[in-house]
């Protein structure tokens, strides 16, 4: 039982990080019908940016992670307004294909600036334990935990309370209608990737905290983000939170589990779980938990 | 009375593989500098070239695929790959002669796209890509663990037959004289790029070809004028991964060791970016296009790294300069993809292709403008 109730607890601090990420990816979804493969660069980038305002110039540490949101949000405002927004109109396939492109220039830069090496983020957390009830749970994983849940409260509140908020859902029912209040698309979409942005560096930020360091690799796992964006629905937030808390969960409990019980899988089965996961919703359910179904009119 | 040269009067003539006379002298050149071509180029050239027509091998059946029916698969490595790995087992483990094992990969690529290609088409647009994106990290970890025939992690040798006959496609003789491994591939390789070239031309003017393309450009008219989505979305995967089966088999003969690494995870979505960035580069919804951006993509990285062990690239870190620069050779390569799908998908959808269309129709009203 304890040993159910850690993997549980690190799975749902896994799942947290994977919601992040996957919000970031619905909010532009919603928005402007783009999915964004570079969310994983974003990913890279503002954790990078945390490093380098923190380790580098020595701001605090909570100043640091503020900084590199805003550092985020100015990044996905920039791409959206010189690349995206020239392809409004475009296929589908063109606007997924820049975003690919996109992906690469970005983890590749920052590979030319910090290097390939490993490096330490500097959060106050490190590798520190508390103890509750037998159970051994990492600090940094406690404040992933909180911190997402703060992210998303604020995020859930932005877009029920503010008339901005008001206006970006509108715009992603229609876009006409809303243009027609007075609602800029433009301005908009450029929003939706600042916002989006800003989430990235944050879920950058708890990928890279705690014992897990920080490497150009944690851009892919902002890919295995994707399942629980389909999880949840392509379209729906409160979707990408339970999509991500579930397919974090279940790969903490596959890693707790296979070696034991199914071997014959292999090792490291646990790292492509989410994909397994991602596949048997596809067929049972296609467009998630929460997802619009798609109407097609002639 | 005198008729311009381009007047189409019927469908035939609309499609003819050979149109004009021009078209039949530059088919003529090219298969004169197929023939040449190993006689006057440098080992490590061929090498290139050949790795180019495996390049472009593959890149005609993404073309098929996401050129002619619309559809984006990250997950051409992973076929890639299966048909390396199926190369290397019944090539070399079961000792099929080339013959057998060539066609049997081929088959099994289409079959293995036949099976995948409804659950991944069962949606339309962007979650392909997604389920495909999965499919590479599911291929990587079949890879690593079915011991037995891939090696594990550490990858296997690919020790497959190469006769046809009296023919060792690695070692030609021919008319007395003796070919060395580089020259013998070039040609068996480039062959095959033709017949492949020529059944994607052949397929694509045809009714499934012209069914194919009715899906790309508008899927719900195609639909209500009686084509059915998922016979031709699912027959277009199919071909696709079979063309990506064959081109991985050449590539494990050519290269002689393969490991799960290159055709899946980090690498493997690297791989299938070059296959996208070919096709964008050279020309989406074109056979020759496919080729003509192989070149380009498929050769870019071999020359950047070999001028790199010669002289100082600037900017660039780990060449001959030293270590003076920011970005090492592997992130240029990497970020100059990325940056050549981007600026193409901005300035050029259409590709190299289109710029030769242009050119073409330029010169064909020279000298007048329209």
């Amino acid at each position: 039982m304890t040993e159910f109730l850690q993997l549980l607890f690190q799975g749902i601090a896994l799942g947290s990080q994977y919601a992040l990420i996957a919000l970031g990816f619905v909010v532009i979804y919603k928005a402007t019908g783009v999915i964004n493969f570079a969310q994983g660069g974003f990913v890279l980038v503002g954790a990078y940016l945390a490093y380098n305002f923190n380790q580098t110039w020595d701001l605090p540490f909570p100043l640091a992670l503020l900084l590199a949101m805003a550092a985020g949000a100015l990044l996905g405002a920039i791409v959206e307004r010189l690349l995206l927004r020239r392809m409004v109109g475009e296929p589908v396939f063109a606007v997924l294909m820049i975003t690919i492109g996109l992906l690469f220039v970005l983890e590749q830069s920052a590979t030319s600036m910090w290097g390939f090496d490993n490096l330490n983020l500097g959060d106050p957390w490190g590798i520190e334990t508390v103890e509750v009830a037998d159970l051994n749970l990492a600090v940094a994983d406690l404040w992933t935990i909180g911190l997402a849940a703060a992210a998303m409260a604020a995020f859930f509140a932005f877009f029920r309370y503010t008339a901005t908020g008001v206006a970006m859902r509108a715009t992603a029912v229609d876009q006409e209608a809303a243009a027609a209040q007075g609602i800029a698309p433009g301005r908009i979409f450029a929003l939706a990737w600042a916002v989006s942005g800003a989430v990235a560096a944050l879920g950058g930020i708890t990928l890279a905290a705690g014992p897990a360091q920080l490497a150009p690799g944690i851009s892919f796992v902002a890919l295995a983000a994707f399942p629980a964006m389909i999880l949840g629905g392509l379209d729906s937030p409160a979707g990408a939170v339970l999509g991500g808390i579930i397919i974090g969960v279940t790969q903490s409990l596959t890693a707790g589990y296979q070696p034991d019980y199914a071997e014959w899988l292999g090792t490291n089965f646990h790292t492509v779980m989410p994909y397994v996961v991602m596949i048997l919703i596809l067929l049972v359910r296609p467009y998630g938990i929460f997802g619009t179904r798609e109407v097609r009119r002639i | 009375m005198a008729r311009a040269r381009d007047l189409h009067v019927s469908y035939a003539q609309h499609v003819r593989l050979v149109s004009s006379r021009w078209m039949a002298v530059g088919f003529i050149a090219l298969a004169a500098a197929w023939l040449l071509a190993p006689l006057v180029l440098s080992e490590f050239q061929l090498d290139v070239g050949s790795r180019v027509a495996i390049f472009a091998l593959g890149a005609i059946g993404l073309n098929l695929l996401t050129g002619y029916t619309g559809q984006v698969s990250l997950g051409h490595a992973f076929f890639i790959g299966t048909g390396a790995y199926a190369a290397a087992w019944a090539g070399g483990d079961q000792g099929w002669p080339l013959w057998i094992w060539l066609p049997a990969i081929t088959l099994l690529g289409t079959a293995l796209g036949a099976v995948i290609g409804p659950f991944a088409l069962r949606l339309r647009g962007n979650y392909l890509a997604i389920v495909t994106l999965g499919l590479l990290f599911l291929g990587e970890h079949v890879f690593n663990n079915w011991e037995s025939v891939t090696g594990g992690g550490a990858g296997r040798a690919v020790e497959a037959e190469t006769t046809i006959g009296p023919l060792d496609v690695t070692s030609l003789e021919l008319f007395g004289a003796e070919f060395d491994r580089e020259q013998s591939l070039f040609w068996f390789i480039w062959l095959l790029v033709g017949i492949g070239a020529l059944v994607a031309k052949n397929l694509v003017r045809t009714r499934p070809g012209r069914a194919m393309q009715a899906v790309r450009d508008r899927d719900l008219a195609a639909e209500v004028i009686g084509v059915s989505l998922a016979r031709y979305k699912v027959g277009a995967f199919a071909i696709s991964s079979g063309y990506a089966a064959l081109a991985g088999g050449l590539f494990g003969m050519l290269q002689r060791y393969i490991s799960p690494t290159e055709f899946g995870g980090q690498l493997g979505l690297f791989l299938s970016i070059q296959y996208i960035a070919i096709i964008i580069v050279g020309g989406i919804g074109t056979v020759f296009g496919s080729i003509l951006g192989a070149f380009i993509v498929g050769a870019m990285p071999r020359i950047i790294e070999s001028v790199s062990q010669e002289q100082d690239i600037p900017f660039v870190f780990g060449d001959a300069g030293g270590q003076d620069g920011f970005i090492s050779v592997f992130s240029l390569n990497q970020a100059l993809f990325g940056i050549l799908i981007i600026g193409f998908l901005l300035f050029e959808p259409r590709g190299l292709a289109a710029i030769w269309l242009r050119l073409k129709a330029y010169f064909r009203s020279w000298p007048f403008s329209y």
